[in-house]
């Protein structure tokens, strides 16, 4: 009913595992992939895209707010890496 | 014939209609990698049935916490609140500020060392080892049948919004998106659950929140909001959240009055929801440590305190803009507010972040569901009456099938969601008759140790009888005359439930044999394990990690809300 008769692992690995798998990054790296593609279709889109929202260019701006989020999250992921907790 | 048909309805009201390129599908289709991706990868770190039931109870207390607030954040929240805002104006903050945030506070602050320390995988096996089987089977029982229940209302509310917005037939949706919750979540268990609901509440947010921005700008910001709501059906009534709610005179688009929303919602319904819903609970017992556990909800309420400016708001801004809200055709319910929104104004691009929000968010709401309906059926039932002392292969197999026959009882049960024209009302009725009795339980049960085993099992079963009763009375006018599935009704029938079953719990048990306090170590006030915290971490004990500081917070918060909103 526990985890403790699980094989041990070599702990590097494990990290690495844990790191690939952190939900910062997949967090990070959605919203700055959206956030590209918003900032592209608010620059090149056609007048109905720049207008649309009352006149806004939302695609333009709410691309940057999601790009800067994605980029704090991966900065976030990047500069303190999960650590493997000693238990288990 | 179909022209004079479209003609017809726009002279009544406006027509739900999305325009969507290649490019939002693209968007919509990203988010599905990503979440399929996260089941398979989350499959490989499962190797036991804690893994896959509490994730290893190893997760860090933000990821829990947003968990805990998205775990909430399907149906429910934004059609149901959207709908809410939209007839019954601001005063609908009280499902937040009243009937969610203080129940939250009182979970991580005063309710988590009984169910972390307790080492307790479920809510139902609290009620085990507090009381008996009888109680513990009943629970059980009833917790799986409302869970299902209510995921089907996140299905149906799924498919209704593909199907309003982009022309996808009702079955094609339920069958897709059950598709999808049924591969992440019986590949990936519960952490493939919380890890899709921390990365939905982003995309919820990104769609929804420049949604708002753009919807108020549209209306003249917050000055032209409030003219054009004084306008409305709703007048300057829909613009305060505690006026109007007298005794006996009660002139408030809710129709309730203070007590109705102060213990009906506030304190049966929404401490009931909040602290004993499995669904939720869960999130917190896969936390790392005590620590964490606690913080979970503290961490959550932060969010949920803010989440009306994208739910309310919107509905007040549809109100006013959408013309013949709230009429009888489908396109025009007040569920669709933030749909009809979507469509006035979103541009290519930016309608494909809203659409995956609105998409991740029912889908949340199923997988929330469907993860503690797995657990229970698996722990509390399976293995507490069917197979004891299986290895713990065969409680992870048995917790996969049982994932399997929960999506499918809940594509069956998603129509049952269609007779109500307001999801969040329906889900009222069903938590008032599930959820108010187990509170006064639980609350009974935790803090006062002469409450016995046979007591607890009779004022579950009375209490759950009484909220049944009563919401038949009422849909037949019988005794009370409330709007059938009013607001109001879900409110009162809260407080008789909790009446009854505190009454029955008392009196049941000054009859009969109390347990030793032996036998409640670890489970009641005064008897806490003090010794239960397992995994410390240094790190806790920075000040801004204190439970009652974050709770405090919280609650300095909503009382300011409340005064400015008054």
């Amino acid at each position: 009913m526990s985890s403790s008769d699980a094989p041990p692992i070599d702990r590097e690995a494990q990290r690495r595992a844990a790191n690939r798998f952190d939900i910062r990054r997949l967090i990070g790296g959605l919203l700055t992939l959206y956030g590209i593609v918003l900032i592209i279709t608010g620059i090149v889109g056609d007048h109905h895209v720049k207008t649309k929202a009352a006149g806004i260019n939302i695609d333009l701006w709410g691309g940057i707010g999601m790009l800067i989020v994605g980029l704090l999250m991966l900065f976030w992921a990047f500069s303190r890496p999960t650590e493997v907790p000693e238990h288990d | 014939m179909l022209r004079t048909g479209e003609q017809v309805i726009e002279e009544e009201g406006a027509v739900l209609k999305l325009d969507v390129s290649a490019l939002d599908y693209a968007i919509v289709a990203a988010y599905f990698v990503v979440v399929l991706g996260i089941g398979f990868v989350a499959r490989l770190t499962i190797k036991s049935d804690l893994d896959f039931f509490l994730s290893g109870r190893s997760l860090p207390a933000w990821v829990t916490g947003l968990a805990f607030v998205a775990a909430n954040l399907g149906a429910l929240e934004i059609l149901g609140q959207a709908a809410n805002g939209a007839q019954y104006g601001i005063a609908s903050v009280h499902y937040y500020w009243i009937g969610a945030v203080p129940a939250m506070v009182f979970l991580g602050i005063v309710m988590m060392p009984f169910y972390y320390g307790a080492k307790v995988r479920s809510v139902p096996e609290y009620l085990r080892l507090r009381f008996n089987e009888a109680t513990h089977f009943f629970n059980s029982m009833t917790f799986a049948v409302a869970t299902v229940l209510i995921s089907g209302v996140n299905l149906y509310a799924l498919a209704l919004i593909l199907h309003l917005m982009l022309g996808w037939s009702t079955s094609i949706s339920i069958l897709a998106a059950a598709a999808i919750v049924l591969v992440y979540i019986t590949l990936g268990g519960l952490t493939s659950a919380i890890y899709n609901e921390v990365l939905q509440f982003f995309i919820i947010i990104a769609g929804l929140l420049p949604l708002m921005l753009v919807a108020l700008h549209s209306v003249g910001g917050v000055d032209g909001l409030k003219d054009k709501v004084k306008a409305s059906r709703l007048g300057d009534g829909g613009l305060h959240a505690w006026q109007g709610l007298g005794i006996h005179h009660h002139t408030n688009p809710l129709g309730s009055d203070w007590i109705g929303v102060v213990f009906g919602l506030g304190f049966v319904l929404g401490f009931g929801y909040w602290t004993t819903n499995f669904a939720e609970v869960q999130r917190a017992l896969s936390a790392n440590n005590l620590s964490a556990a606690r913080r979970t909800p503290l961490i959550g309420a932060y969010p949920k305190i803010f989440i009306p400016a994208v739910t309310i708001v919107p509905g007040l801004i549809a109100l006013v803009t959408v013309k013949g809200l709230g009429g009888s055709s489908t396109d025009l319910q007040y569920n669709t507010a933030i749909p009809h929104l979507i469509a006035n104004l979103l541009p290519e691009g930016m309608l494909g972040i809203a659409i995956t929000g609105l998409i991740a968010a029912f889908m949340a709401g199923v997988a929330a569901n469907v993860t503690a309906f797995n657990t229970v059926v698996t722990y509390d039932l399976v293995q507490a009456y069917v197979a004891r002392d299986r290895s713990p292969q065969y409680y992870l197999r048995v917790g996969r099938l049982v994932t399997i026959a929960g999506i499918l009882i809940s594509v069956a049960t998603a129509f049952i969601a269609k007779g109500y024209s307001n999801i969040m009302n329906y889900i009222q009725t069903l938590f008032s008759i599930f959820n108010a009795p187990l509170f006064a339980v639980f609350i009974i049960a935790m803090f006062w140790r002469r409450a016995t085993a046979w007591g607890g099992f009779f004022a579950l079963v009375a209490g759950t009888a009484a909220a049944y009763a009563v919401n038949r009375l009422a849909a037949y006018h019988t005794i009370f005359h409330f709007p059938v599935a009013s607001v109001t009704s879900s409110f009162w029938q809260a407080i008789m439930a909790f009446v009854v079953c505190a009454v029955v719990l008392v009196v049941v048990s000054l009859v009969t044999t109390p347990k030793t306090n032996e036998q409640l170590q670890g489970l009641v006030w005064g008897l806490t394990n003090t010794d239960a915290e397992e995994h410390p971490d240094e790190r806790d004990k920075l000040w801004w990690r204190s439970p009652y500081l974050l709770g405090g917070g919280a609650i300095v918060l909503i009382v300011i809300l409340n005064i400015i909103f008054i």
